[in-house]
């Protein structure tokens, strides 16, 4: 894994691939309303994809197909070469577990414990009980988030940006091939939304994580490597960013 | 808060069902050990006389057969009918009686009374006359009687005075008042008189014999069981407490139905409590609930960690219910008492009754759980997230 620490290297090898991806809500009733019309996007390992577009265009509707959260009503989505279309709820509650983090506009952390027990929380999902090896991956994330001092505190004691950062370090827990970054700056000021846009840039270059990053703001959008425009369910522009 | 306020409903619930038992439990025994203290748990008596016309049976008439009169009898083999169940393991106690109607006369004052002659010994083993003496002594010898204090106040007399004692057929005799009881119903006190077994056979022409045997069994609840056992075995006549107090057994049965009824009621409003404590929580926590499932976890995690919640605020109910329910108890005992100051009954703080109290609440805690538990696996995240 660590050989491909560039993004681009390994490209013949996508995260995510979604072919003619069509979600509706209300089907078979008079108010059946189609919000993606056949989506088609490939995001290589190590890429970091701005998700751009107007509200209501299907940005979230996009991303709760592409965790896992929402199943398509037609087409195709490949998480890691493999097809999902045939998982039951229990395999895509794994995959999702092992391939998938997300950090959200609100943080969502539990407000009982404290940032390191939070951070643990997809470990302990996964595994029940917790060891050493977890707390130990725990401060690792919380040194790179920069909350060290804070791994103790209860979430609920700290900033609104140093949540988001615990969310961050959360969503990185299990290692994901894919991170998926629903608007995570929109509550936070300039500085704090810089500073946690930074943070997932330089996961996304160390750990080669792919991350589609959902924003209204164009600076961020112009610090990563493509920028996708959507607009009433379709993909409108696809560019990479010139830098 | 929520959880406090579902943890003292819980426990007020479990220590009034703890309390409830206790009490019903210490009526119970305190009733049963009233009756009982009076009687044997189970009487042997010699089978019925009847009338058996001397027919050849291919003949059939009708016939109207009258009952014959029942002569005061003696148990056939008695001996050895009282010591095949004096070896039965349920028997404790086994004591041969010999008993009839007799006439109290003093003076001018003449009363019917029962005379029971027995071996004091082995009667007291089932009757603690002595613990009922008001006056005197019970150790009976041939020329003594032990009346009761109705009869005593009827007769005017008191310990050391002489009774006639007679007899239909004509037999009499003269016995020393040595004791007087009360063994608590008047009309009891009034009947029952007790002299040693000699002097009764002797008076009640059972020269050798005896009317009954009294019989006391280590679970009072079987004595009906170990009654027809005996009957079957020996072929005499087996009365149980339970036959003989029907009435009174049929209504301390419906007094432990009704408490059951209660208690499956308190536990069925601990189960809703519980259960609209949890729902709450879950509309409460969807969102966390969301991101938890959004992270990998499972629906049956999230079942789990419900159902342990309800689970635990049983049983955290009731430990302090338990508590509550001891302290009534204790208080119960202090303060309720009789005019002499002893406790009205004592109650009877059994730890197996906290122990299915604890247990009960913790499954009841769990099953309330379950409606909660499966609505929280069901969570779309989605949905529960965009809220």
């Amino acid at each position: 894994m660590d050989n491909a620490s560039i993004p681009g290297a390994g490209a013949n090898q996508s995260v995510l691939r979604l072919e003619g991806i069509r979600k509706a809500y209300g089907v078979g009733t008079p108010i059946e309303t189609e919000v993606l019309h056949g989506i088609d996007l490939r995001l290589e390992r190590g890429e970091f994809c701005a998700l751009m577009g107007p509200s209501g265009s299907g940005k979230s509707t996009l991303l709760n197909v592409v965790g896992l959260l929402d199943r398509p009503t037609g087409g195709k989505l490949f998480i890691n070469d493999s097809e999902t279309s045939h998982l039951d709820d229990k395999a895509l509650t794994r995959l999702r577990g092992y391939s998938i983090g997300f950090v959200f506009q609100y943080h969502y952390l539990l407000p009982a414990f404290t940032a390191a027990e939070n951070v643990m929380m997809p470990m302990l999902a996964d595994r029940g009980r917790p060891n050493d090896d977890m707390r130990r991956r725990a401060e690792l994330l919380l040194e790179r988030v920069q909350l060290t001092p804070w791994r103790d505190s209860l979430v609920v004691n700290m900033s609104g940006g140093q949540q988001q950062r615990v969310a961050v370090a959360r969503a990185l827990a299990m290692n994901p091939a894919l991170l998926l970054a629903d608007e995570p700056t929109g509550n936070l000021d300039t500085k704090s939304a810089l500073n946690v846009f930074e943070l997932m840039r330089q996961m996304n270059r160390e750990q080669s994580t792919t991350v589609l990053f959902v924003t209204h703001n164009h600076d961020l959008a112009a610090r990563c490597d493509r920028i996708v425009q959507i607009v009433d369910g379709r993909i409108t522009s696809d560019q990479p960013t010139p830098h | 808060m929520q959880t406090l306020f579902i943890v003292v409903g819980v426990s007020i619930g479990v220590g009034v069902i703890i309390f409830m038992s206790a009490t019903l439990a210490g009526q119970q025994t305190n009733i049963i050990k009233r009756v009982l203290s009076s009687q044997p748990h189970i009487t042997l008596l010699p089978p019925q006389e009847v009338a058996r016309p001397l027919r050849a049976p291919p003949i059939a008439e009708a016939a109207i057969v009258q009952k014959p009169f029942q002569r005061v009898r003696s148990i056939d083999q008695w001996q050895k009918i009282a010591a095949e169940v004096g070896r039965m393991r349920s028997v404790t106690a086994v004591s041969p009686m010999a008993s009839g109607p007799v006439l109290a006369v003093r003076g001018d004052a003449t009363r019917a009374v029962t005379l029971l002659g027995m071996d004091p010994v082995a009667y007291y083993r089932i009757i603690a006359l002595p613990e009922k003496l008001i006056k005197g002594r019970a150790n009976l010898t041939a020329d003594d009687i032990v009346i009761g204090m109705e009869l005593a106040s009827d007769l005017g007399v008191t310990v050391g005075d002489k009774l006639r004692v007679t007899v239909a057929s004509g037999q009499a005799a003269t016995l020393n008042i040595i004791g007087i009881v009360d063994l608590g119903n008047k009309g009891v006190n009034q009947r029952n008189t007790y002299a040693a077994l000699h002097t009764a056979q002797a008076l009640l022409g059972l020269t050798g014999g005896v009317s009954s045997i009294d019989l006391t069994v280590d679970d009072i609840y079987a004595a009906e069981n170990v009654a027809q056992a005996i009957s079957a075995a020996t072929g005499v006549e087996a009365d149980s407490w339970i036959r003989t107090n029907a009435q009174f057994y049929t209504a301390i049965n419906a007094q432990i139905i009704a408490n059951t009824v209660l208690r499956i009621c308190v536990a069925l409003a601990i189960a809703f409590g519980i259960a609209a404590v949890l729902i709450v929580s879950v509309v409460q926590k969807s969102k966390e609930i969301g991101i938890l499932r959004a992270m990998g976890t499972s629906q049956g995690q999230v079942m789990r960690v419900f159902l342990l919640q309800g689970a635990v605020l049983g049983l955290a109910g009731s430990l302090f219910g338990s508590v509550l329910g001891a302290a009534a108890i204790h208080a119960w005992q202090t303060l309720v008492k009789n005019p002499d100051g002893t406790p009205l009954f004592p109650l009877v703080m059994d730890p197996h009754l906290f122990a299915y109290s604890a247990i009960l609440a913790m499954l009841t805690g769990l099953a309330a759980a379950v409606a909660p538990a499966v609505r929280a696996a069901r969570l779309d995240p989605v949905v529960a997230i965009r809220g």
